[in-house]
């Protein structure tokens, strides 16, 4: 099978879209005559033209709406964020407008509108650079959020949030887009709300999503050499969420560590663990253990920001504390 | 679609036929915006409630003149513009009652009216955030190579907010067309013009954007008409945004919780501008036509007011949404594996 990096898989995804729907077009800062700030959209502008990939100003509050108001009367907008840092200050149209207008209008209006950009720490980039807003989308009802972790899943995944016909709130990762991985030449779209068992294990389930699955994997690897079997659920989408295939991994491996790159308070783990408590309260064998990010401002230094991230030396602890090791 | 001339101006003030339609329109908006005070008083209403008395030109001027195929979208005080696009009072009146014949079958209330059927883009809450979506109509409408225009409605007091920035200058950088209507009331709640503004005249905003821009007396239902149209004209043919600002007054408070006069407003001042009522300029007017007797406005008044007792009792007798209704619209069921085929824009 072919092998091809997390960006390019995201470029054939929008060029694929765009050939197949003219209604689809892709707006956002420097996506145009630039080629994307990460190069995602690179050579999109020369075969669809300027009316199909539009560059703005740095705008993101104005050009979010724009994107809604399209949505509203029949196109499918795809609004790139330089990374969801910036897309914070658009929040109020994907809160208020993107999110709600198909149930304030009482289902007339539904919006098919995709926000996309890369979500996360990268590398030193300081606090207002490293954010991870899973949680802060997902808990908002009328939109849906995708957090693809690999090139398959990312050309898949991407696929279905344009066709979808609700918003969908696309987190990559800036740290993903030079990584590589099969990726088949046929067309294959990967339904939003479905995740992935990444790897098999009977031992303790680890539940993530995005780019901690790759981090999940690796863990999943180390323990192996210890004869420890992980489950990696890589749920792709935390709204909404596979609860089924939580449940059935942790009723197998009666264990669970849930691995976020967010925040504690409020993450995505929290629900996670909630669900877990409601389904599979009697399966487990011990209380789940949680690994995020310091619950501080991320630190540039190296050692700081090493020691604020959630790494496979924390994972690997979490995974012993669960099996009493 | 082909691109039509303006037949004419519609500054004409000569028409008695269009005249009594736009007597009706706006008597029908003042009518039924106080039964809706009277509703809210007894309870049948809920939430925040924004009148529009007193600023029924500016629906009635800027709405007569569009086509079905063009869209509206506004702010909070949205009764009067729906009422002018042609939405029943029926189901405006459903709407504030919280019924399931509200035009979003009660799920939005007074400050979110939605018609799609109308081109009617809705009633939007937060102060600036829809100023950006009406821009996106206009950039949809460019998009497919139409002739349609967008008409975005908003209070004064909008021109403060970041994303009215964002989005004009958009509009203008682009060519969308749109025409940006703001309904000068004079306050931002209570906050008036003055005291908000650095500028006071703020339709000169519109320089910031290179866009055209006017300024008209928003209680001249004719004034408003002739400086609409050049507006659409502008966005229709040439594809170029306007800014217009129509200088208006409410004669009721910011919501039902606010009194009319008292700690922004002196009560002499409300009645220097209520001596400019709308509706009775126009009336003024269609009398001195010999357009307009007291009979028949009389008679109009009273059909008037039987279409808001009947939208009442019709709205008290619909019944309230069924609760599984709560957890429906929040998504709609997607057609993406479905959707095979290539799609065109159009």
């Amino acid at each position: 099978m072919p092998v091809i990096t997390y960006r390019d898989a995201l470029n054939r995804a929008l060029r694929e879209e765009m050939q197949r729907d003219d209604r689809v077009f892709l707006m956002g800062e420097e996506v145009a005559v630039y080629q994307g700030a990460y190069k995602v959209s690179k050579g999109l502008l020369q075969e669809f033209g300027e009316m199909r990939v539009v560059d703005t100003p740095i705008t993101e509050l104005g050009f979010a709406g724009v994107g809604v108001g399209a949505a509203m009367v029949g196109l499918r907008p795809i609004i790139e964020f330089m990374t969801w840092n910036f897309g914070v200050l658009a929040l109020d149209q994907v809160l208020n407008s993107a999110a709600k207008l198909l149930y304030m209008s009482g289902g007339q209006f539904n919006i098919p509108i995709v926000f996309r950009g890369p979500n996360g720490a990268a590398l030193q980039l300081s606090a207002q650079h490293s954010q991870a807003f899973e949680s802060w989308l997902a808990h908002i009802p009328g939109v849906k959020v995708v957090t693809p972790g690999t090139p398959y899943d990312a050309l898949g995944l991407l696929k279905a949030a344009i066709r979808d016909d609700n918003p969908v709130c696309f987190l990559e990762g800036e740290m993903l887009y030079n990584t590589k991985g099969e990726v088949p030449d046929e067309e294959y779209v990967i339904p939003l709300g479905k995740a992935d068992l990444k790897r098999e294990g009977s031992d303790c389930s680890i539940i993530t999503s995005g780019k901690m699955a790759l981090l999940a994997m690796t863990v999943a690897d180390q323990l192996a050499k210890e004869n420890i079997h992980i489950d990696v659920v890589d749920l792709r989408t935390v709204r909404p969420m596979d609860v089924e295939a939580i449940k059935t991994s942790v009723e197998k491996t009666n264990r669970a560590v849930v691995l976020e790159e967010g925040w504690e308070i409020c993450g995505i783990g929290t629900q996670v663990v909630d669900y877990i408590q409601r389904e599979c309260f009697d399966s487990l064998d011990a209380p789940v253990v949680r690994v995020h990010q310091a619950d501080v401002p991320m630190p540039y230094a190296k050692n700081l920001e090493r020691a604020a991230k959630p790494d496979a030396a924390k994972t690997i602890a979490a995974v012993k504390k669960v099996m009493y090791l | 679609m082909a691109k039509k001339k303006p037949e004419s101006k519609n500054s004409d003030n000569s028409d008695a036929e269009l005249n009594r339609e736009l007597l009706h329109s706006m008597l029908l908006q003042r009518r039924f915006e106080e039964r809706t005070a009277e509703a809210y008083a007894l309870g049948k209403i809920g939430g925040f409630c924004h009148l529009y008395i007193g600023q029924e030109a500016v629906s009635t001027g800027s709405i007569s003149l569009l086509r079905p195929d063009d869209y509206i979208i506004t702010t909070y005080r949205d009764h009067g513009q729906a009422l002018a696009r042609g939405m029943t009072p029926r189901a405006v009146m459903s709407e504030l009652f919280g019924r399931v014949d509200g035009c979003a079958h009660g799920k939005g209330g007074s400050m979110h009216m939605f018609d799609k059927s109308l081109g009617f883009l809705g009633g939007h809450g937060i102060v600036g955030a829809h100023v950006p979506l009406g821009t996106g109509v206009g950039f949809a409408i460019k998009y497919r190579g139409g002739d349609q225009v967008c008409v975005c409605f908003m209070g004064e007091s909008v021109v403060n907010t970041g994303a009215f920035h964002e989005a004009l200058n958009m509009a203008g950088l682009w060519k969308l067309p749109v025409v940006y209507v703001i309904e000068n009331n004079r306050y931002g709640m209570g906050t008036s013009l003055e005291r908000a503004s650095a500028i006071h005249d703020i339709y000169e905003r519109g320089a910031a954007y290179n866009m055209p821009r006017a300024q008209c007396d928003g209680q001249d239902v004719f004034a408003v008409r002739a400086a609409v149209q050049e507006a659409i004209d502008r966005a229709r043919t040439e594809s170029t945004p306007t800014l217009l600002e129509v200088r208006t007054y409410r004669f009721m408070g910011h919501s039902m919780s606010d009194a009319v006069s008292g700690t922004y407003r002196s009560k002499a001042e409300l009645d220097e501008y209520m001596k400019r009522d709308p509706i009775a300029l126009l009336r003024m007017h269609m009398h001195e036509q010999n357009q307009l007797t007291d009979e028949d406005l009389q008679k109009m008044d009273e059909e008037i007011k039987a279409v808001c007792q009947d939208a009442w009792d019709f709205a008290d007798a619909s019944p309230e949404p069924p609760l599984e209704a709560l957890y429906e619209d929040v998504y709609v069921d997607t057609t993406s594996d479905a959707i095979t085929e290539p799609v065109a824009a159009n």
